[in-house]
């Protein structure tokens, strides 16, 4: 019972959005809401995040009724591997410098595919980088260090 | 006559040297991209977004919109050669383009897309010259409450009429309004739902939102079952259609010109239900329906022809009112608010060099579109073959950089990589982003509008149904609900986005 509820793909929909509306609507608690007239700044937020439970209850209950599974496969290697690639390039962006920073996102992401071949994501990054930063720092203009303590800015 | 002399005027400005080149750029890259399969023209757009913002307001509009019709032309090529629609318009064009590349007639097939999409294109671009200046006009009558509905209208009628299901589309609207919500309170500078990071007081940018959402979501959901495709590469020798082709081609271009214009125009509905509804169409009047889906080349005119003015009408609302009627033009008008430009009925008149010269150069784009292509189809197929393990990582690069340049702070690049796992669960779970985008654009105005229009009210919030422009919009947006509600128009309605 329990395993299926986890690939009922209405329940599941229904409880993101009851999630986020109750934290929508506990946040918003915060902010004065005023009166009808003049809104405060919780009048707004609470009112959506009312109505988005409500359709999460709607959601919710029609997926417990009509029990619909989840189509395919979650995944969660690749959602992991882009969501991590981003969080590294960010990361290292602000530490190494450009160069750095592309060159781990390009590995860490391509880790995401279905297969990893190092020969290949040497080559696409040996072409990319120079690319991004001909476009990037070059066309555009952006002051980002291509490495730092290696020359740059 | 007025609209000549702005038509003109619109020329001038994007004739240009600086401003050509940019359409240019715009519409080339566009296809680019586009063609390159499993990305969309939102996600086209979505990454590059980021690129034009240095750029002044009227070539980064231009180049903007260039994107955005390369990309759906691109798309087409794709769904022709490859059968893998970049979005849900060039599904239609799949279920017949494909099939003619099959039996070796690509060329005909793609000749006619072009064809069709500029023939499309131009009405298109003198229906916004015509149309838009009058509901410009009409709608600088508008007060908050007219707003208000408005924008109401144009959501429900963007989740209701939208792919997928119904009730989950309106909270996916809900939930972009929350999402927009994000940052400081005009009225009050109170920073609502910033989490204490100081870089949210500032909102969630757009593009993050975008990228997030559309691209990151939609490169997870490609990479989750191995690609496989079939290109027809080596059999496009012949690319003039023959006459009869031509023949065949003239009606369901007509037809699905003027169905497009009209949905196109429409807030809240996009390109999508426009080729899906020409397709139909053209399957009910056709003589011998059974060609259909196995290679008809009125399956491909029609839709095509439909949701190329589609695209072009779609501008209608979002230039004269403020309004986007799809998520693509809910990037455009993201696009012109970080341009610092205010959509609405006003835009028209304080800018006039933006809008004439938009128009202007949508027409050259779309003229550029056929002579660009058709040599370049050699090179399109090329560009085919590239497996996406080596495309994705790119389309990464150009996510992070370009939201690391927004506001050069990894925050974004972080907000992005969360919107991103929220878009994919989004997906999966069958919640369409679309309306998410359109929710999240349209916020803060129609938080701005609801606060003025009660506040004129003191409170009373008959003020939306005693105005009459603004009763009528209720009356519309009750309407489409009920309309969509009743059992035969939904069934309808699931059958044009499944069968075609």
């Amino acid at each position: 019972m329990r395993s299926d509820l986890l690939h009922n793909k209405d329940f599941l929909a229904g409880l993101l959005m009851l999630a986020i509306g109750g934290i929508g609507f506990y946040m918003a608690l915060d902010y004065p809401f005023g009166t009808t007239q003049r809104m405060g700044p919780g009048y707004f937020p609470r009112v959506l995040a009312l109505i988005l439970m409500v359709f999460g209850v709607y959601v919710l209950f029609r997926g417990l009724k009509v029990a619909e599974r989840v189509k395919g496969v979650w995944g969660w290697r690749a959602l992991a591997c882009i969501t991590a690639a981003l969080i590294v390039f960010g990361w290292t962006m602000d530490r190494l410098g450009f160069i750095p920073a592309l060159v781990a996102m390009f590995f860490v992401s391509a880790y995401a595919g279905h297969e990893f071949r190092w020969k290949e994501v040497v080559i696409l990054t040996a072409l990319m980088v120079p690319f991004a930063i001909g476009v990037f720092i070059y066309a555009l203009g952006l002051p980002y260090p291509l490495m730092v303590g290696f020359g740059g800015y | 006559m007025d609209m000549f002399n702005n038509l003109i005027f619109g020329f001038t400005v994007a004739l240009s040297l600086q401003n050509l080149a940019y359409c240019f750029l715009g519409v080339f890259v566009g296809t680019l991209i586009g063609v390159l399969p499993g990305i969309g023209p939102l996600v086209t757009i979505a990454m590059l977004l980021p690129l034009t913002f240095n750029l002044p307001p009227v070539p980064a509009l231009i180049m903007l919109a260039g994107i955005y019709y390369g990309s759906q032309y691109g798309g087409s090529t794709t769904a022709i050669l490859v059968n893998l629609p970049g979005e849900t318009a060039s599904v239609v064009t799949c279920l017949d383009g494909y099939q003619m590349a099959r039996q070796g007639r690509a060329g005909p097939a793609l000749a006619i897309a072009a064809v069709a999409s500029f023939f499309a294109g131009c009405v298109g671009t003198l229906l916004i010259a015509l149309f838009g200046p009058p509901l410009a006009e009409w709608a600088l009558k508008f007060g908050a409450p007219e707003y208000f509905s408005l924008m109401l209208m144009g959501l429900v009628s963007a989740a209701v009429l939208a792919h997928g299901d119904m009730v989950k589309s309106l909270a996916m609207v809900v939930l972009g309004l929350l999402i927009g919500i994000v940052g400081t309170d005009v009225n009050s500078g109170m920073a609502r739902y910033s989490f204490g990071v100081p870089e949210l007081t500032d909102g969630i940018g757009f593009s993050v939102v975008a990228v997030g959402l559309f691209a990151v979501a939609e490169i997870v959901s490609n990479l989750e079952s191995k690609d496989q495709r079939e290109v027809f590469t080596s059999k496009i020798k012949n690319l003039m259609p023959t006459l009869e082709d031509l023949k065949r081609s003239a009606g369901p271009i007509m037809r699905g010109t003027a169905i497009g214009a009209f949905f196109g125009a429409l807030p809240g509905t996009g390109p999508s239900i426009s080729a899906f509804s020409t397709y139909m169409v053209e399957k009910k009047v056709a003589k011998d329906s059974s060609r259909f889906g196995k290679g008809a080349i009125e399956g491909v005119a029609g839709p095509e022809a439909s949701n190329n003015a589609a695209a072009q009408t779609a501008f209608i609302p979002t230039l004269t009112l403020g309004i986007p009627g799809s998520a693509t033009m809910a990037l455009m008008l993201g696009a012109l608010t970080i341009q610092g430009i205010a959509p609405g009925p006003q835009v028209m008149t304080s800018k006039p060099d933006l809008f004439w010269g938009l128009i202007a150069s949508m027409w050259i784009g779309n003229a550029l579109l056929v002579v660009m292509n058709l040599p370049l189809v050699g090179l399109w197929v090329q560009l085919l073959k590239i497996p996406y393990r080596w495309l994705f990582p790119c389309i990464i690069m150009f996510c992070a950089v370009g939201n690391y340049s927004l506001n050069n702070s990894p925050v974004d690049v972080y907000m992005c990589a969360l919107l991103g796992v929220l878009g994919y669960t989004l997906a999966k779970l069958e919640c369409e982003p679309a309306p998410l985008i359109l929710g999240y654009v349209l916020g803060p105005l129609m938080e701005e509008n609801l606060r003025r229009a009660l506040l004129i009210s003191r409170g009373d919030p008959t003020v939306f149904f005693t105005r009459p422009i603004s009763l009528s919009f209720m009356i519309l947006t009750a309407f489409i609900m009920f309309i969509m509600i009743a059992p035969a128009v939904r069934k309808k309605k699931e059958e044009a986005y499944t069968s075609g």
